[in-house]
């Protein structure tokens, strides 16, 4: 019997749980104590990525080959030094510096999306401050993808959550590994077709409702929660946006609202089904202003006919009380849309096997859930 | 030369006992602490080698809050590396 591997990145580490056809059981727990924002792993589960946001000494990247028995510490992702750019350690002779001369180059803040990039050793990261970054050496070294922080439109993008543009949604062309598509709060859908070495925007049709009128419509400043591409329609893909759902069926060429979602429209997390492109799960919030659950129960939409009709699902969901909000990296299909899984900002723990119908809940005491994703 | 300390916190990277190091500033001393101790270099600074914003640097019982980096060290003086509880 094959094992299922559900990898959760919280607050205090990353869960590893595993089911062997006797249930799911919590195995190892990696970087216990520590924020853990992300978890890449490979299809085998021996290779797993772990990305830290360590409260006080920055992001760290960590990489296991025998499934978490060891870790290995790597060099995560760094934004290249940028003028005026201090001398360390400083030359005393230098005068002091003032408001004008501290550097003011960016620093990684956050890794906050990760994805293999087709050859073997090939990753994607991005990040706050807005960066993408690749690897082409399993995480050894990392190369700031300068195409795309270099462009002028870049500058445009704001802050969406974090203080600083966060790069949370990579999605690797099924058909061609060279095509990536990523997606920015608030900066849009951008795509390039030739690995990183010139990029399109890809978000025209969202629609910002809290921006002026006239910017409404900006494809640069748009605010997708999480863009998620169907690996079986790569044609096809959804957004979990600010202002709604979207869905695009003509290769990032345009969007479409989705209208009459019920419950709420508003949400971080988005999955598709990876052998349906017209099946997608949501989990609705209430409004922006409030962010947790609609009257307290926590449910999840599903549309299985590209968002003309939505099933809410409910069972085994809490159904009052509940104040868990799930985050852009919070929901998760497995490979073969046979297994999803559903974290909390309360830590609560949910899995489903029969593609929402009804869900299981594994834990309601894991520290703030942050990403979930299987092997 | 001067003893340098790091929180028990950095001790998957750090030296657990003070070490020495030489140099006329906080960002000398720390510079050559670097060089035998490579791994603790990130946990400190960030991508532009700036100080890191809830890392706090003590020189001889003063808090340094601005320009730490250049603060000046005697070969008497002894530095400490904490985590700021502004970082959670």
């Amino acid at each position: 019997m094959t094992q299922d591997l559900l990898y959760v990145s919280t607050r205090k580490g990353l869960m590893m749980y595993e089911r062997n056809g006797a249930g799911w059981k919590l195995g190892d727990i990696a970087f216990r104590g520590q924020p853990v924002t992300m978890a890449l792993p490979s299809k085998d589960g021996r290779t797993v990525f772990a990305a830290l946001n360590l409260g006080h000494f920055g992001v760290k990247l960590h990489r296991t080959d025998d499934a978490g028995k060891t870790w290995t510490e790597l060099q995560p992702p760094r934004f290249p030094k940028q003028p005026p750019s201090p001398k360390f350690p400083p030359d005393p002779n230098d005068p002091p510096p003032t408001p004008s001369s501290e550097p003011k180059g960016p620093s990684v803040s956050a890794i906050w999306a990760m994805a293999w990039g087709g050859p073997a050793g090939h990753v994607w990261a991005g990040t706050t401050p807005g960066g993408l970054f690749h690897t082409t050496d399993n995480g050894v070294t990392w190369r700031l993808v300068e195409s795309l922080w270099d462009n002028p439109e870049r500058l445009r993008w704001m802050g969406g959550g974090t203080v600083e543009p966060a790069l949370h949604s990579i999605s690797v062309d099924p058909r061609d590994h060279n095509r990536v598509a990523v997606a920015v709060s608030c900066g849009g859908v951008w795509r390039t077709s030739d690995s990183g070495k010139t990029w399109t925007i890809g978000s025209n049709g969202m629609i910002n409702d809290y921006m002026p009128p006239n910017l409404q419509g900006d494809p640069v400043t748009q605010d997708p929660h999480l863009v998620v591409q169907s690996p079986s329609s790569p044609e096809v893909f959804w957004c979990q946006h600010h202002n709604g759902i979207f869905h695009c069926a003509d290769d990032l060429k345009t969007w479409k609202r989705i209208v009459g979602a019920p419950v709420s429209s508003f949400g971080f997390a988005v999955a598709v089904h990876p052998r349906d492109g017209n099946t997608a799960w949501f989990v609705p919030a209430d409004k922006d202003q409030t962010r947790m659950p609609v009257d307290g129960k926590i449910v999840v939409n599903r549309t299985r006919d590209g968002g003309k009709t939505f099933d809410v699902l409910r069972k085994g969901l809490p159904q009052e009380n509940a104040y868990d909000l799930v985050w852009r990296h919070g929901l998760a299909v497995n490979r073969d849309g046979t297994l999803l899984a559903m974290g909390s900002s309360t830590g609560g723990l949910w899995v489903s096997d029969n593609e929402g119908d009804a869900w299981t809940n594994l834990s309601a005491h894991l520290p703030p859930i942050h990403a979930v994703c299987f092997a | 030369m001067a003893q340098v300390i790091f929180t028990s916190h950095l001790k998957h990277v750090a030296p657990a006992e003070p070490v020495t190091g030489t140099g006329g500033t906080v960002g000398e001393v720390l510079a050559d602490v670097f060089t035998r101790y490579p791994a603790v270099r990130g946990y400190v600074l960030d991508d532009q080698d700036r100080l890191r914003l809830h890392v706090a640097i003590f020189v001889d019982d003063l808090h340094v809050r601005r320009d730490a980096l250049s603060h000046p060290m005697t070969p008497t003086s002894e530095l400490h590396v904490l985590q700021a509880l502004s970082g959670g």
